[in-house]
């Protein structure tokens, strides 16, 4: 197996499907930066954002893709940390996927930002009370330490350095995380973000997310180059899968119990889980059922031996935890502050009243521009360079012997 | 009213975060301009920390339906007066209902220019910014319409510019992608009007609901109802310690 040839060595393998991803991924970006131009003339006016929900359909898939690129790199902590051969042989393949997603995720918000132009300024201006400026300092970090990080498991030469810059690399990926949750946990006077937990709830989502990612990214990396995976690693992954998908469900139970039975706020809690319109529907569907429940279901069925299955219990986590950002984010947005409570607001800036929002078309493509940049690059990326995960599984074999 | 001036800043959370940027800033960033955005006022008449600037609104004396003081701050600072849902709107006029006892109360809503400004806090490049004389301020040139100040606004006091603006007041410079809010007239504070738009249109009117001046002079009429009268803040539980206090709630 260690001897398998592919791809990238062979540069002429499936060339118009590769040109073809490309294209695709390149197209979506034009539309990204036709829409980005666009409203940095017009103004947001053009976007379904108001005074209101202030964060739209941009921020949920930037937050998505920021909170998985922490995630992701699980798989790379797991090999050199714990030093598990198996995931040692991911690790290269985790530390692109951090990268790629934290950039698209990024871009996002830079993109959305109501004067881009203005981006030299966010750099050289800091608050360094703001979380959010911390952020801006985390993903920095973030970048420089993966990106030493791939080196060293590129080039034997460095492969003395690559633990302890793993070993950072963990530890900074989980400030990093915890800071992003920050972003909602500071703002204490919305009902909906109130929470100490949200920092360590989005730490689960993001083992559970970045997985997910892994696992599809992976999946299509040995269709493309006809490889099968070993059916025990992929049952470990999965199993992996399980315990993060099954934790972040548990956090998000203790979230809302915790909001209902010692923040009081039921009102809040009502809300989003009864009575808020599309909120519950997209939380109790989306969240829990289609990104929680189904793919454990999934993973546990008999019929999950096959990499198809796990496939598509990878895909609806994703997709679950795209729902989950959009409920968490503009749900606690809809829901309207309480300056007075105890009373009843009315006001002509839409004091006391549920706010709607329907994103357009404009903050889609914002939002799709970051899932297009980071499929590009990592597209890019797997071709030029060798990042197929390489299992030597006679080495494996006393790893993976059931327990 | 002592409370008014200064209080010990109690928040764990704030402490924390202040070691943790000056940590974060040695060790990262030596040399980067912390505050690059303090300096708004004009050289020859520096913002002085003598001085807090503080308004009291008697919602007694408010009346119910009257929306002068809106009318005031849109002409005052060049704003549209439109109300949709992504115009601007600096000051409102909410309606609040007892829900047991169903009394109904009218005042006027605006930035409370907290002395703890969460905007402040969370803002990235320090364009929102609080004044020596407590005044919170928006940098119109380090803005970067990151909406984050709108998100943790208790008071919902921001506005973000949604579209290009013409017709400007000179004075009030406003600009599309930036966010905004109530900035006490700095601009007739710095002729030294001492007053804002707003509570001339409330004297004017008759009703004199809204008191403003200096918190720290104590011979001020502000300070001499504080002093004695109860007054109480919005959202008191967060201790932003607003310079906005009403009466009569
Ligand atoms: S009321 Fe809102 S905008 Fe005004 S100072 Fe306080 S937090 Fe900032
Ligand atoms: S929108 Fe402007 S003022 Fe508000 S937090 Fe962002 S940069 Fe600061």
């Amino acid at each position: 197996m260690s001897s398998q040839s592919y791809c990238f060595e062979a540069q002429a393998c499936k060339p118009a499907l590769f040109w073809t991803l490309l294209g695709a991924g390149g197209l979506v970006l034009l539309g990204t930066l036709y829409a980005f131009f666009t409203l940095e003339h017009h103004g947001h006016v053009l976007t379904g954002m108001d005074n209101q929900i202030v964060w739209g359909l941009p921020h949920v898939f930037a937050v998505f893709l920021i909170v998985a690129a922490s995630g992701v790199l699980n798989v790379a902590s797991i090999g050199s940390v714990f030093g598990k051969k198996m995931y040692k042989a991911r690790a290269p393949l985790s530390g692109l996927l951090a990268i790629a997603m934290l950039a698209g995720g990024l871009a996002v918000l830079v993109l959305d930002l109501g004067r881009p132009e203005r981006l030299i300024v966010a750099m050289t201006h800091y608050n360094f009370k703001s979380i959010f400026a911390l952020n801006m300092i985390f993903y920095t970090g973030f970048f420089a330490i993966v990106a030493l990080y791939l080196l060293t498991l590129m080039d034997r030469r460095l492969t003395p350095w690559s633990k302890p810059l793993g070993m950072l690399a963990f530890l900074w990926r989980l400030a990093l995380t915890t800071a992003t949750g920050s972003i909602f946990g500071f703002l204490v006077a919305r009902a909906g973000y109130n929470s100490a937990l949200y920092a360590p709830m989005f730490i689960i989502y993001s083992f559970a997310y970045g997985l997910a990612v892994f696992i599809i990214v992976q999946t299509v990396m040995y269709k493309w180059n006809e490889v099968e995976i070993d059916e025990r690693i992929l049952a470990r992954l999965k199993n992996l899968l399980a315990v993060f998908v099954a934790a972040a469900l548990y956090f998000t139970a203790v979230l809302h119990l915790t909001n209902l039975y010692y923040a009081k706020q039921w009102e809040f809690e009502r809300f989003i889980l009864l009575e808020g319109g599309i909120y519950p529907l997209l939380f109790w569907g989306g969240q829990v059922l289609l990104g929680g429940v189904l793919p454990l279901i999934l993973i546990f069925s008999p019929a999950s031996r096959h990499p198809a299955s796990v496939f598509l219990a990878a895909l609806l986590v994703v997709i679950g935890g795209h729902f989950q950002m959009y409920v968490t984010i503009i749900g606690g947005q809809a829901f309207p502050l309480d300056l007075f409570p105890g009373y009843a607001e009315s006001s002509s800036f839409y004091d006391g009243v549920v706010h709607p929002y329907t994103p357009t078309i404009w903050e889609l493509l914002l939002g799709l521009g970051g899932i297009a940049i980071t499929f590009l690059i990592t597209t890019v990326a797997v071709r030029v360079l060798n990042f197929m995960p390489k299992d030597d599984l006679k080495e494996l074999e006393v790893e993976l012997k059931p327990h | 009213m002592s409370d008014l001036q200064q209080r010990p800043q109690q928040e764990e959370r704030r402490a924390f975060l202040k070691v943790g940027a000056v940590a974060a800033g040695s060790a990262l960033a030596p040399g980067v301009l912390l505050f690059g955005a303090a300096q708004a006022r004009a050289p020859e008449e520096p913002a002085s920390d003598k001085v807090r600037w503080g308004m009291i609104i008697d919602v007694n004396k408010c009346a119910d339906g009257c929306n002068d003081c809106v009318t005031a701050c849109n002409a005052e600072n060049g704003l549209t007066g439109a109300t949709g849902r992504q115009d601007s709107q600096w000051i409102r006029k909410l309606n609040i209902r007892h829900l047991e006892t169903g009394v109904q109360t009218s005042l006027p809503m605006l930035c409370q220019h907290c002395e703890h400004p969460p905007c402040v806090d969370v803002c990235p490049t320090g364009a929102s910014m609080k004044r020596a004389d407590g005044i919170v301020l928006v940098d119109r040139h380090t803005c970067i319409g990151c909406r984050y100040c709108m998100m943790a606004c208790p008071y919902k006091a921001r506005s973000f510019v949604h579209e290009p603006l013409t017709d400007q007041n000179p004075e009030v410079p406003r600009g599309k992608g930036c966010v905004e809010s109530c900035t006490f007239c700095v601009q007739k504070l710095d002729r030294g009007e001492n007053t804002t738009a707003c509570v001339e249109a409330c004297n004017a009117a008759g009703h004199k609901a809204m008191v403003f001046g200096d918190l720290n002079d104590p011979n001020s009429e502000i300070a001499q109802v504080l002093k004695t009268q109860k007054t109480t803040e919005v959202r008191a539980d967060l201790r932003l310690n607003t310079a906005v206090r009403y009466q009569g709630i």
